[in-house]
């Protein structure tokens, strides 16, 4: 599975990253350095094998429906880049 | 009689299912413990595992997850012991995180149904395909600035259950009747407040048409419709617009729309055009969430009466099936005719309730969580009504009174004096007065003017200030004209 | 003796006799910073005063008799610890400005038990690299040179560069470390340290920035086996702010160092004698295999038949996970804002420029295996290899006590070698990594010397939550190593 550059850039699109067109070429060749390598994995017989997501616990562990958390909006917009009053700015969305 | 869309080349059928995000009712959020409680000030109910800093982790909370099994139980569903956490990774300005977490392969709960009636009487099953367990996104305010987008993080990770429907309902009351019936369900559960204006229910709508015997042709998704009646305009103004589509020999196309509540139609969703790539994949945070199998049988045994079964239940108390349908439209209601008919007659309870109570209700702009009367007090009235103490005269004059003073029963009729007069001895001498002042008319009954005898009754309860017991009344009037 | 020469134990045993108080022992760190740190460029972030502010208090606990496991005892923290109040970045551009309201449970643990920190340490952008030159604070140099070719600046070894050169070079006692693919383990043998991951679960990942999350953990780097296993101590436990977190005692592995290796059966993978390995490096496991036999181990071949495939696993898991972990940067609710047009182009052009090339790469690669049509030929293939590779180690668990391997397939590399081809920088961890997706703890402990002087390191992967036999074999193969040769760059040289 080799990428196109067309995919380079819908992936790069998909990831919020700004490729700019002269950089496509050369991530195109180091992601497929890099599948090419990843290539092998196919070879391997994984017929029937149950897929490892996690490192660690078998099961989700639950706490108490209680609020301990929040009431903090100066510490929650301290680092903002804009911050609008009470609120994040962001350019204006349209839907 | 089956609903169809008359277009130019002959009649379609709808095709709808829809997907209800439903606000679980918790104190705290799903993986954070910032508050859920609607209408605080901006960013205030917010922890850093909400606004997606840096090192943050999900823990879940142990009530929502119950709020979901609960729900699923209600709906008759597969509760699943094994389920897992995925991530659904898109950007969004109210996306903190850059991905939602969700349930995508594996649900909490699976397939169930739902019992719907409608206006002919006639009832439906529509199947329940999931219900899934996910994080709300924050809000973005548009209006607040000439060229920028506000962003209120307080719903940032409040649970939802997403309940989605199988492609089962055929017409716009059947929307509109599935989701009356499971925003009953869930208030009745007591998992989520279906307060639609406050967006804790809000429904995406997926729409095709189709010509009868033909397979399901594309569909589209209207996204987030806040109320019945608009779910309802929205089917009906999406399956018109996909019927002039095709009939003007073009084809639908799979996408998101919104619906204009304004203009009554829908309209394309531009800002969603490459957010179909969401790469699901095991939220690695969180392991599996398996339940044991006891917890769920104990969630089981405390699950409140749904409406069904409480419908059914009344009916068998000797109500007709139309007052045992009205009563049980909201658990409120339901709660407050129990109180009522409480040791009572059920029928002479769900009269009141259904009728004089209604009225009142709907004269004096309040609600059934607010009632103009209290249920302890309708329930004392009937009592009176009951012992003789009330003619259901009075009653009516009490009840009024209790409206507007706010006072019991009891107090009403003795401060007021309203007891009737059930002496047989006052009646009889107020009746002999009435008689013997009407001496003409006496004759004139005898005489064969038999219809008189209403007037002769109503002369003594005048007299009586209303408050002479009616059938004593009636049988001395009667027994003195001989 | 200078004060920064001291062992952590050292250190905190002269402490306890009044031999010195944590303030002199801090400022000497300080001071070999000031004279250090402009070339090796392990610190971004020095906390001086803070620093001294925590010596004194620590030294009035001291005094009270109140003193905690690590009272007193300066450290470094890894910069993608987050440390409430003092600026982290993850080595990132993005987070140049980030200053957290919150620390991490196992920087606070630390400092629950007394230690001081000296400041923020250097690593590989969001602990993404195993050379430590991604950082966007510029490389950090290895303390130790090539005896023939003094002048060629080598790398630290990456991700945790900063944490392993500072203390090798006596620049701390000890430093917090992150470890997702080799990150404790490659730069602790490439500085001639300690440093343990410990089992997935086993530290709390609250509040430390998020790489790949079910391979990510936190340790210990120190000058020995048994400083690590005193600061492991104090950094684990369990945290209930992390799901993953595991909920078992902590046992005292300090005294687990002195147990001994007597009839331990020490597994030898077969698939770990790669082609291409220096002839030292295999020397050096023999010659580790053989300590641990005359001291009563018992060492038997093992075979981990799916060894080949963890990397390029890795490199589908790690990368995925980044992809969708590093989506909260933004730059809408902190770190670094570009201009944009609009919504998107705010965020494309904040995260081109906020990441660096490798970082985008995996980010790039990571969305990719996970996108439409991709996910079962890359994503679900890794994770069912992974699940092989386990089931390889469980295997062999059932079998012997603990593994010995190659910490590293080489010593420490130029600064500008192997930056040309992404997959030879990958190919580092080849030793190391199976550990991540086991969940395995993993101990490298500085063992030799190759032909030009450079440090060498042994590595013992034990069953899970049996750090225990790790250090006891770890302290077995140390002892026996006399490992006392010290890089050209340190304090008080
Ligand atoms: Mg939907
Ligand atoms: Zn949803």
């Amino acid at each position: 599975m080799s990428l196109d550059t067309a995919t380079v850039r819908r992936i790069a699109s998909l990831a919020r990253i700004r490729l700019e067109e002269p950089e496509v070429p050369r991530m195109q060749a180091e992601l497929n350095g890099i599948l090419g390598w990843i290539e092998q994995l196919q070879a391997v017989d994984t017929e029937g094998v149950e897929p490892m997501a996690g490192g660690g616990a078998v099961s989700l562990r639950m706490r108490e429906d209680a609020v301990t958390d929040g009431g903090i909006p100066e510490q929650v917009l301290a680092n903002a880049p804009d911050r609008e009053g009470e609120y994040f700015g962001v350019p204006k969305v349209v839907e | 009689m089956s609903f169809t869309i008359e277009g130019a080349t002959g009649p379609w059928e709808i095709v709808c299912g829809l997907e209800v995000h439903a606000q679980v009712t918790s104190n705290a959020k799903l993986f954070s413990g910032a508050a859920t409680a609607f209408g605080a000030a901006p960013n205030s109910q917010v922890s850093f595992v909400d606004a997606g800093f840096p090192g943050m982790l999900p823990v879940i909370n142990r009530e929502c997850v119950a709020q979901a099994v609960r729900t699923g139980l209600g709906l008759k569903a597969q509760i699943n012991l094994w389920s897992r956490f995925d991530r659904k990774n898109y950007f969004y300005a109210d996306l903190p995180q850059g991905y939602q977490i969700s349930q995508y392969a594996h649900p909490i709960v699976g397939t169930g149904a739902i019992e719907i009636e409608l206006a002919d009487g006639s009832t439906k099953t529509i199947g329940i395909t999931r219900l899934h367990l996910e994080q709300d996104a924050g809000k973005s305010l548009h209006d607040q600035h000439p060229t920028k987008s506000f962003i209120d993080l307080n719903r940032s990770g409040v649970a939802l259950m997403e309940i989605v429907s199988e492609p089962d309902m055929r017409s716009p009351e059947e929307a509109g009747a599935y989701l009356t019936k499971l925003r009953q369900i869930l208030r009745y559960l007591g998992t989520c407040d279906g307060n639609m204006d406050e967006g804790s229910m809000r429904a995406d709508v997926n729409v095709s048409v189709r010509k009868a015997g033909e397979a399901y042709r594309t569909r589209c998704e209207v996204k987030n419709v806040n109320s019945i009646r608009f779910v309802m305009q929205a089917v009906e103004a999406e399956a018109r617009r996909q019927i002039e589509v095709w009939e003007s020999g073009g084809s639908v196309d799979q996408e998101t729309r919104l619906f204009d509540t304004g203009r009554g139609v829908t309209r394309s969703m531009r800002s969603k055009e490459d957010a179909h790539d969401y790469r699901y994949f095991p939220d690695p945070d969180l392991p599996p969430l398996v339940l044991e199998a006891e917890w769920v049988e104990g969630l089981k045994a405390t699950l409140p009466e749904l409406p069904d079964a409480r419908r059914a239940r009344y009916v068998a108390m000797g109500l007709s099936p139309y007052d045992a349908h009205v009563l049980t439209l909201e658990k409120e209601t339901a709660a407050y005719f129990e109180t009522v008919a409480q040791g009572r007659d059920a029928k002479v309870a769900a009269n009141w309730v259904t009728g004089d109570l209604f009225a009142a209700i709907n004269r004096t702009k309040t609600s059934i969580a607010e009632p103009p009367v209290p249920a302890e007090h309708l329930g004392a009235l009937l009592d009176l009504l009951a012992n003789k103490t009330l003619s259901g005269t009075l009653a009516k004059t009490v009840f009024e009174a209790m409206i507007e003073t706010g006072k019991s029963p009891g107090a009403i009729v003795q401060e007021r004096g309203l007891r009737q007069v059930t002496d047989t001895g006052a009646i009889e001498r107020m009746v002999d007065q009435v008689l013997e002042a009407n001496a003409d008319k006496v004759a004139e009954y005898r005489a064969g003017k038999e219809k008189l005898f209403g007037f002769f009754v109503g002369q003594v309860m005048k007299a009586m200030q209303g408050k002479g017991n009616p059938a004593l009344v009636n049988e001395v009037v009667k027994k003195k004209l001989g | 003796m200078h004060p920064t020469d001291f062992t952590l134990r050292g250190a905190i045993e002269a402490l306890n006799e009044g031999l010195l108080t944590s303030v002199e022992l801090t400022q000497a760190h300080l001071d070999a910073i000031t004279a250090l740190n402009p070339r090796l460029n392990a610190y971004v972030t020095v906390t001086a005063e803070q620093a001294l502010a925590q010596a004194k208090a620590s030294d009035a606990r001291r005094a009270a008799g109140v003193a905690g496991p690590l009272e007193g005892v300066p450290l470094a923290i890894k910069d993608l610890f987050c440390t409430a109040g003092v600026r982290t970045t993850a080595g990132s551009r993005i987070l140049d400005n980030f200053i957290p309201p919150y620390e991490s449970t196992v920087s606070g643990n630390l400092l629950r038990d007394g230690a001081v920190f000296l400041g923020k340490v250097n690593l590989d952008e969001f602990a993404m690299g195993s050379s430590n030159t991604t950082s966007a604070f510029g490389p950090v140099e290895n303390p130790w040179s090539r005896a023939n070719d003094p002048d060629t600046r080598l790398v630290p070894g990456g991700s945790s560069g900063g944490s392993a050169a500072a203390v090798a070079a006596r620049l701390a006692l000890g430093a917090t470390a992150t470890d997702t693919g080799g990150s404790i383990r490659q730069p602790a043998a490439f500085c001639g340290i300690a440093g343990i991951k410990p089992t997935y679960g086993r530290c709390s990942r609250f509040g430390i920035v998020a790489f790949a999350s079910s391979l990510d953990q936190a340790g210990p780097v120190a000058r020995t086996v048994e400083d690590c296993a005193i600061l492991l101590r104090s950094m684990a436990g369990f945290d209930p702010k992390d799901s993953t977190s595991a909920d078992v005692p902590v046992p005292d592995f300090a005294a687990a160092c002195a147990r001994g290796v007597k009839g331990l059966r020490i597994g030898v993978p077969k698939e770990y004698r790669l082609e291409g390995t220096p002839p030292e490096i295999e020397a050096l496991w023999e010659q580790g295999l053989a300590w641990l036999r005359e001291q009563g181990a018992e060492t038997v071949e093992i075979s981990l038949p799916h060894t080949k495939y963890a990397l390029p696993t890795y490199y589908i898991v790690a990368p995925a996970e980044a992809s969708s972990n590093l989506a909260r940067y933004d730059g809408v609710r902190f770190g670094r804002r570009e201009k944009g047009a609009d919504l998107k182009d705010l965020y494309e052009r904040t995260r081109a420029a906020g990441f660096g090339a490798e970082v985008r790469r995996r980010i790039m690669i990571g969305t990719y295996v996970l996108s439409a049509g991709y996910y079962d030929a890359y994503y679900l293939k890794a994770q069912k290899i992974r699940a092989l590779i386990k089931r390889d180690f469980d295997q062999a668990f059932a079998n012997v006590d603990a593994i010995v391997t190659p910490a590293t397939p080489s010593a420490a590399f130029g600064m500008d070698e192997k930056q040309d081809d992404p997959v030879t920088m990958y190919l580092n961890d080849v030793f190391t990594v199976t550990a991540n997706l086991a969940g395995l703890p993993g101990l490298s402990v500085p063992s030799g010397l190759d032909a030009q002087g450079l440090p060498l390191g042994l590595q013992v992967i034990g069953r899970a939550f049996d750090e225990e036999t790790v250090f006891a074999v770890g302290n077995a193969i140390e002892q026996a190593a006399d490992f006392t040769a010290l890089p050209r760059l340190r304090a008080g040289a």
